[in-house]
């Protein structure tokens, strides 16, 4: 109380005369120079300094679709806080924003790339892999003139120094050749000069460069930063030469040609440069390719395979997981159910430990107690058998199963007890007087009562399952590996687990495109389960 | 009182309680089923705390319960491994998305418990709809999301912890709306009718009147927050790469995954401390747990 009393008289010391009146408030809050609104203006303006320096940075490196968004989220945002009308808004716009990046975004990009090629090999746009094709592949332009060079070495960076038409050049691999002002030019031949040193270089002379731990004529110093502008490298650091890009782009008819040979790669539907004989270069680019993922998945054998296997699987697996833990869970219910068993609260605590214990550790540890040769399970309680548990695929399977049986059952435990407890008893005795056994009133009357309320439950631990990606990835990380996978898919790798290794860590190369369109099929089974459990526990009625 | 004690129950009341084989056939094998699952139950975590006792124990050395009891590895543990660094990232990223989770899904339930507005249904609709579709299925995208983000905003780019905490964020209005905006309903208008005659504003009734009445909810929004996210491993393996930006989930699991790398009794002792705060929440705060639980949320 006294809390509260302080607060608002420091907050009438603030304001220079708060308006009391009932109503003011409401109509105009944004004029109040209250502690609240000096809060609201430092926030804002804190984002604003925020998003201005992103839209600058990202307006630097011409990243178009952050600049626009920033601008709109900044817009936005200011009308929003400054507006008068939209009390609402300003309660829903910060959680909001951070939904609509990072989940609703998220989700349409996952859509997007799932038609495209995106991948090694096809992570730039064209313009980007046109220009990283021009500056990795030089060649030495014929006949052109030597420069004397110079080394030269600033924080630990090598830089190449030339005089080319009287002007004193100084660039380095990171940095394109550019005027120094202050240098000492010395005469090199009859027509020549170098540079002697340069203000704030430090020269390397012959003897140094042996000592240099980098090798120098691998060093590419940029002519200007127009990429096709062309190169200057050297062998030995004592002369340095012109390189020009071995690769022509001609916008009009949408080729590269190759200088020196004279090989021509049409730009192909595959975003790859393509010649005739069927070479391409990489880098390549991004394109839609349609539905080609989609029916990658389907008629490549080395992808079809394993992906039908991890899907049937996937739903074998959630199903199994669902009745195991559930059978489990209900039999430890009923059986405690009775309150003439004593000692119930405590056997409760013990039992839900593996629920309460992070699953991510349970994983791991039951993977070690699994552990072929030295597990307890294999070393102590069978005895020092050799039961390849994780290795062979049907034990894999069954191992999971048993260890998410172990993870699961104390939940289905706590909600079969509670479900159990809003069945009136009244009905069980009546049945048995009419000469039901326990059995039957368990089949006929308490099971079907108990699935009308705890089925909307099972179907979203389904839906959890089936992307229970950390059980599956610590237990048997996907194993046993199929024998000659690229991406390293093994047959207890459920879907999701095949996404990751496809993009994050396969065996090679990653494939987003492919990835993505994985994900999409995920993301329709799962959206088809929650909506039958949504329907079933009709939240929409809530909402009013 | 020591009349009272010494005078036998039976006196004075007819014990109903099974007797002999009938109180074994009806209650005894009910313990026994009991030991049974508890002995199921807590053996691995037994198996762990042994483990993690155990000096210098490999993976073959563990297969002999508390052989040798030694606190070494837990003092290795905090003196000579990127475990203290692990538990301190979980740390400050499970208790800020936790806020920041309060926060944003307090307001938006606020927002729609308390105002009526063109478009409120159908964005409640909207998140229901969304809410469907976990966040984790998209990381590729998120991947890609962060690695352009890292460009203009190194902070929020691949292996930051504000990247991390960001995407989290990302996940949490989908996801506890709904059960705050249940509990914000069962808060009756009139207090903030009345306090709106007094003057306030509604930011006031908000921070002052709303969030107050509201404590439970959020409390238990919070740990499930906070829980969820310390045991998320896809999204935290997939943004952190660099050693002392894990996790202690993506961290433990790198040791665990290579037992050769890393002594086994040492892994055991990182996740017997890891388990500890979790372990403890949950049995203080079992009953809180069991009702969100039955609202909605789920785990294995």
């Amino acid at each position: 109380m006294s809390e509260r009393s302080a607060l608002s008289e420091t907050g009438s010391t603030v304001a220079p005369a708060p308006d009391l009146t009932p109503g003011r408030g409401t109509t105009s809050h944004a004029r109040d120079i209250g502690k609240g609104f000096l809060v609201k203006l430092i926030l804002v303006m804190l984002v604003d300094a925020l998003g201005v320096y992103g839209i600058i940075t990202a307006f630097g490196i011409g990243h178009w679709p952050i600049v626009i968004s920033l601008v709109v989220g900044l817009v936005v945002v200011n009308w929003v806080y400054f507006s008068r009308r939209m009390v609402p808004l300003k309660y829903l716009l910060g959680g909001l924003i951070f939904l609509l990046v990072y989940q609703v975004f998220v989700m349409a990009y996952t859509g997007y790339v799932a038609f495209t090629n995106y991948g090694t090999g096809h992570m730039l746009t064209k313009e980007q892999a046109i220009e990283r094709l021009q500056e990795y592949n030089q060649v030495r332009v014929p006949d052109s003139p030597t420069y004397p060079l110079t080394v030269l070495q600033r924080d630990g960076e090598i830089y190449f120094g030339i005089v080319d038409e009287g002007k004193a050049l100084v660039g380095s691999a990171e940095q394109p050749l550019e005027e120094v002002s202050g240098a000492e030019v010395v005469q090199a031949g009859e027509t020549t000069q170098r540079i002697a040193s340069a203000p704030g270089f430090e020269t390397i002379d012959f003897a140094g460069l042996l000592n240099l731990d980098q090798d120098i004529s691998t060093i590419r110093v940029p002519w200007s930063s127009d990429p096709t502008s062309g190169s200057l490298s050297t062998d030995f650091g004592a002369n340095g030469f012109r390189n020009q890009p071995a690769l022509t782009y001609d916008a009009d008819e949408d080729t590269m040609t190759h200088v020196e040979t004279g090989v021509i790669y049409y730009a192909d539907d595959n975003g790859s440069f393509t010649a005739a004989d069927g070479t391409t270069l990489t880098p390549g680019w991004r394109v839609s390719v349609g539905f080609d993922n989609f029916k990658r998945m389907i008629t490549e054998e080395r992808l079809s395979g394993p992906f039908f296997t991890a899907a049937t699987w996937t739903f074998a697996f959630a199903f199994l997981s669902v009745a195991t833990t559930f059978a489990l869970g209900l039999f430890i219910a009923i059986t405690f159910n009775d309150e003439r068993v004593r000692g119930r609260k405590i056997y409760r605590s013990l039992l839900i430990l593996p629920y309460a214990f992070p699953g991510f550790l349970s994983a791991l540890i039951w993977a070690g107690m699994l552990n072929r040769s030295y597990g307890f399970i294999n070393q102590t309680l069978l005895g020092g058998a050799y039961i390849d548990w994780l290795g062979d695929p049907w034990l894999a399977k069954i191992a999971i199963i048993g260890v998410n049986l172990w993870l699961g059952f104390p939940y289905m435990f706590l909600i079969t007890t509670g479900a159990l407890q809003s069945i009136p008893s009244d009905i069980n005795e009546a049945a048995r007087i009419d000469g039901a056994g326990p059995f039957r009133v368990f089949r006929s009357l308490t099971l079907p009562l108990l699935l009308v309320s705890v089925t909307p439950l099972l179907i979203a631990s389904f839906a959890f399952n089936f992307n229970n990606f950390s059980l599956i990835y610590m237990l048997t990380k996907g194993g046993p590996v199929y024998v000659g996978n690229e991406y390293g898919l093994g047959s207890t790798d459920i879907l999701i687990s095949t996404v990751y290794k496809i993009a994050i860590e396969g065996g090679g190369a990653k494939d987003y495109g492919l990835a993505s369109a994985m994900s999409i099929i995920i993301f329709l089974v799962v959206g088809l389960v929650s909506y039958i459990g949504f329907r079933r526990t009709r939240s929409l009625e809530e909402i009013n | 009182m020591a009349f009272q004690t010494s005078a036998p129950d039976t006196v004075q009341y007819r014990d109903t309680r099974p007797k002999g084989q009938l109180w074994w056939r009806q209650i005894g094998w009910r313990h026994v089923v009991a030991v049974a699952l508890i002995i199921y139950a807590v053996f691995p975590l037994i198996f762990a705390l042994s483990t993690s006792l155990n000096p210098g124990g490999s993976i073959s050395g563990s297969s002999k319960l508390f052989q040798n009891v030694d606190l070494a590895n837990f003092k290795k543990l905090f003196a000579e491994t990127d475990f203290p660094s692990w538990a301190m990232n979980s740390i400050i990223i499970c208790t800020v998305t936790a806020l920041g989770t309060l926060l944003m899904g307090a307001s938006a339930a606020y927002a729609f418990s308390r105002f009526r507005f063109r478009g409120r249904h159908g964005a409640l609709t909207s998140l229901l709809i969304i809410q469907m579709f976990p966040q984790m299925l998209a990381f590729v995208a998120i991947f890609l999301l962060l690695l352009s983000l890292g460009d203009v905003f190194p902070i929020i780019g691949l292996n930051q912890i504000l990247g991390l905490i960001a995407i989290y964020l990302g996940g949490s209005l989908g996801s506890n709306t709904f059960l705050m905006y249940g509990f914000f309903n069962t808060i009756p208008r009139e207090l903030d009718e009345a306090a709106k005659l007094d003057g306030c504003t509604h930011a006031q009734i908000f921070w002052q009147i709303i969030l107050r009445l509201v404590l439970p909810i959020l409390t238990v929004v919070g740990l499930l927050s906070f829980v969820a996210t310390y045991g998320d491993f896809i999204i935290a393996k997939v943004v952190m790469q660099a050693n002392d930006k894990f996790t202690i989930a993506v961290g433990l699991y790198q040791w665990a995954s290579n037992p050769r790398a890393v002594p086994w009794s040492l892994f055991a002792a990182g996740a017997i401390i890891a388990a500890i705060p979790v372990v403890i929440l949950f049995l203080f705060l079992q009953k809180y747990i069991v009702s969100g639980l039955t609202a909605g949320s789920v785990k294995g």
